[in-house]
């Protein structure tokens, strides 16, 4: 199986509190710590195990600047085989529609059975990996938390409401958007990425994938972001503040009221 | 702009609670449209369904198709490319199958798709402005989407809350348009959840643990502190993930719906899934080390501090008791 990861790299929210700038248009990106987003790695681990299973090699594609190079080479450090950064100033800005338009561009320029998103990513929309399918007329299944591989067809579980799984079969090519929990991802150490620190990643921008730069970037989009804010969600809790005594002795008072000790 | 259509999500013959929710989010995003419940499926569940939303609705369009009898999304959007009319609002709720059906529909429909709608914010000319959360629903922000020729949104769950809504709608039958179904995605079981040692959804106190706990060695202490107050351990979905406790202690809309009297968020941060699965308005309790966790926007009481100090703390002290 020729399998098509794409990845993103994002700031890591389990290591950084998000905060916006001055301006109110950006978050404030100095000095935060950036990773491959959470889903993705989970998408990586599930193409190198059917790889290892099936036989193959697995691909490592992201739309961004030159700094996403290095989610890149972390997923290859993982065991994909071979990395595309896709990057063009025409690019920048674009919405969802946008990103899935330059993937289908990088789809159609290799043969892939199978293409992986992860479920979502910092956005939150869970958009890229739908719409491609759509463009390329690909059965698409998201949320998956299980993959069987079969003669032809895959037998795809998806994660639904209540703790219950959608059992489907899905024809190839197809595109799927892996759900966190549908393995462990391996460890990557420091030395995983020194061995791939030289590899070759070439770069594809808008002339070479063939995609017209007008239908992506920000001209393109008719979904923009305009501001952050934090929202004005009235009270919020009441914040117990004190010597950690003192804030315990209010603790138990309350659940003592609430009926939470027993 | 055009008409609005909100699909019906429904299971043996009752529609979901989005149901309700989407004519109200439909009435914010296009003041005055007429709104039209689309609802899709086969047989008397589907009948049932569609003369209860005649109440609610202006007009119900009903697509009666064997294909249709499990909502699977590829096949669905096939039916709504053929059936819906150019142009239009198309409404979905942000949920597993909103999430499988909208981008997809958005591109066949050749029109813009906003997801997780959370409010809206107004309509300037061909613009509408709505509300979104990024990163884990730490910060917001609105968004502009051109819905001049149409669009497709996902709205958020709980929102947009039902506002009691009464018309008396017709029921259309466009079965007859629903076109060529066949797709290369098929439907075959729903594998139930499995149970677990506890059921957390009868616990009256849960002490519920998330990301904050770091390492698996730690959760002992989770469970010496729910030892202390007679409570239930559940979790929130990293801890799954991770494989250090089974899926039945998952509190969430992807896992279980509690409705506990005091509910113990200990390092959790609060994600929209998480809060889903959360309900019957327990007095709840926070305690994370960052301070912009969403949690403490609907937590009673919250404390900032790192559980890995605060949990061995607060067990002494109520062992003392």
């Amino acid at each position: 199986m020729e399998i098509l990861v794409c990845v993103k790299r994002v700031p890591d929210t389990s290591e950084n509190e998000i905060a916006i700038n001055g301006d109110g248009n950006d978050i404030e990106r100095d000095d935060l710590v950036y990773s491959v987003n959470e889903w993705d790695n989970y998408a990586v681990e599930e193409a190198i195990q059917i790889v290892d299973k099936v036989g193959g090699s697995v691909t490592v594609v992201t739309v961004g600047d030159s700094e996403s190079e290095e989610v890149l080479r972390r997923e290859m450090a993982m065991g994909a085989n071979n990395g595309i950064l896709l990057t063009d100033d025409a690019f920048e800005g674009s919405d969802g529609k946008g990103v899935a338009t330059i993937l289908k561009a990088a789809v159609e320029k290799g043969k892939y059975d199978l293409i992986f998103t992860g479920a979502q990513a910092d956005g939150g929309s869970a958009e890229v990996g739908g719409m491609l399918a759509a463009m390329l007329d690909y059965p698409y299944a998201s949320l998956v938390n299980l993959i069987e591989v079969g003669d032809g067809k895959l037998k795809v579980g998806r994660e639904i409401e209540g703790g219950n799984q959608e059992i489907n079969e899905i024809q190839t090519p197809c595109v799927l958007s892996i759900q966190t929990g549908i393995n462990e991802p391996r460890y990557v150490g420091i030395r995983g990425i020194r061995k791939v620190a030289s590899v070759e990643i070439p770069e594809l921008g808008a002339g070479d994938l063939g995609v017209d730069a007008s239908a992506v970037g920000e001209a393109a989009a008719k979904v923009k972001r305009v501001d952050y804010f934090v929202p004005d969600t009235g009270a919020g809790a009441e914040m117990l503040t004190g010597s950690s005594d003192e804030i315990i002795a209010k603790l138990i008072e309350y659940l003592k009221a609430k009926g939470g000790l027993k | 702009m055009g008409e609005v259509f909100a699909y019906i999500k429904h299971a043996q013959g009752v529609a979901d609670d989005s149901a309700l929710e989407l004519i109200v989010a439909a009435k914010k995003i296009a003041p005055g449209a007429p709104v039209t419940a689309v609802v899709t499926g086969t047989g008397a569940d589907l009948d049932k369904v569609c003369t209860a939303m005649a109440a609610v609705y202006n007009s119900v369009w009903k697509i009666d198709n064997a294909a249709l009898a499990y909502p699977n999304a590829e096949v669905v959007r096939k039916a709504l490319v053929n059936v819906l009319p150019a142009g239009n609002i198309v409404l979905l709720p942000h949920d597993t199958f909103g999430m499988d059906l909208g981008p997809g529909l958005s591109i066949k429909m050749n029109v813009p798709f906003v997801a997780d709608i959370v409010g809206v914010d107004g309509v300037d000319g061909g613009t509408l402005k709505v509300v979104r959360q990024e990163f884990s629903g730490q910060v917001s922000t609105h968004v502009t989407c051109d819905i001049s020729g149409g669009a497709v949104m996902n709205v958020r769950g709980g929102v947009f809350q039902a506002d009691g809504s009464a018309a008396g709608g017709a029921v259309e039958d466009k079965s007859g348009a629903a076109g060529d179904l066949s797709a290369k995605r098929t439907f075959v079981e729903v594998v139930a959840a499995e149970a677990g040692d506890v059921d957390i959804t009868k616990s009256e106190v849960l002490v519920s643990v998330g990301r904050g706990i770091e390492d698996q060695e730690n959760l002992e202490m989770v469970f010496d502190l729910a030892k202390a107050m007679g409570a239930d351990v559940s979790c929130s979905r990293p801890i799954v993930d991770a494989k250090w406790l089974e899926k039945a202690r998952q509190v969430g809309t992807s896992g279980q719906t509690v409705k506990p009297k005091v509910y113990m968020a200990m390092g959790i941060s609060g994600s929209f899934q998480h809060l889903g699965g959360l309900k019957g308005n327990p007095f709840i309790v926070a305690v994370n080390k960052n301070p912009k966790a969403p949690i403490f926007q609907v937590a009673d009481v919250g404390i900032e501090a790192n559980i890995l100090e605060f949990i061995p703390e607060l067990t002494e002290k109520i062992e003392e008791l």
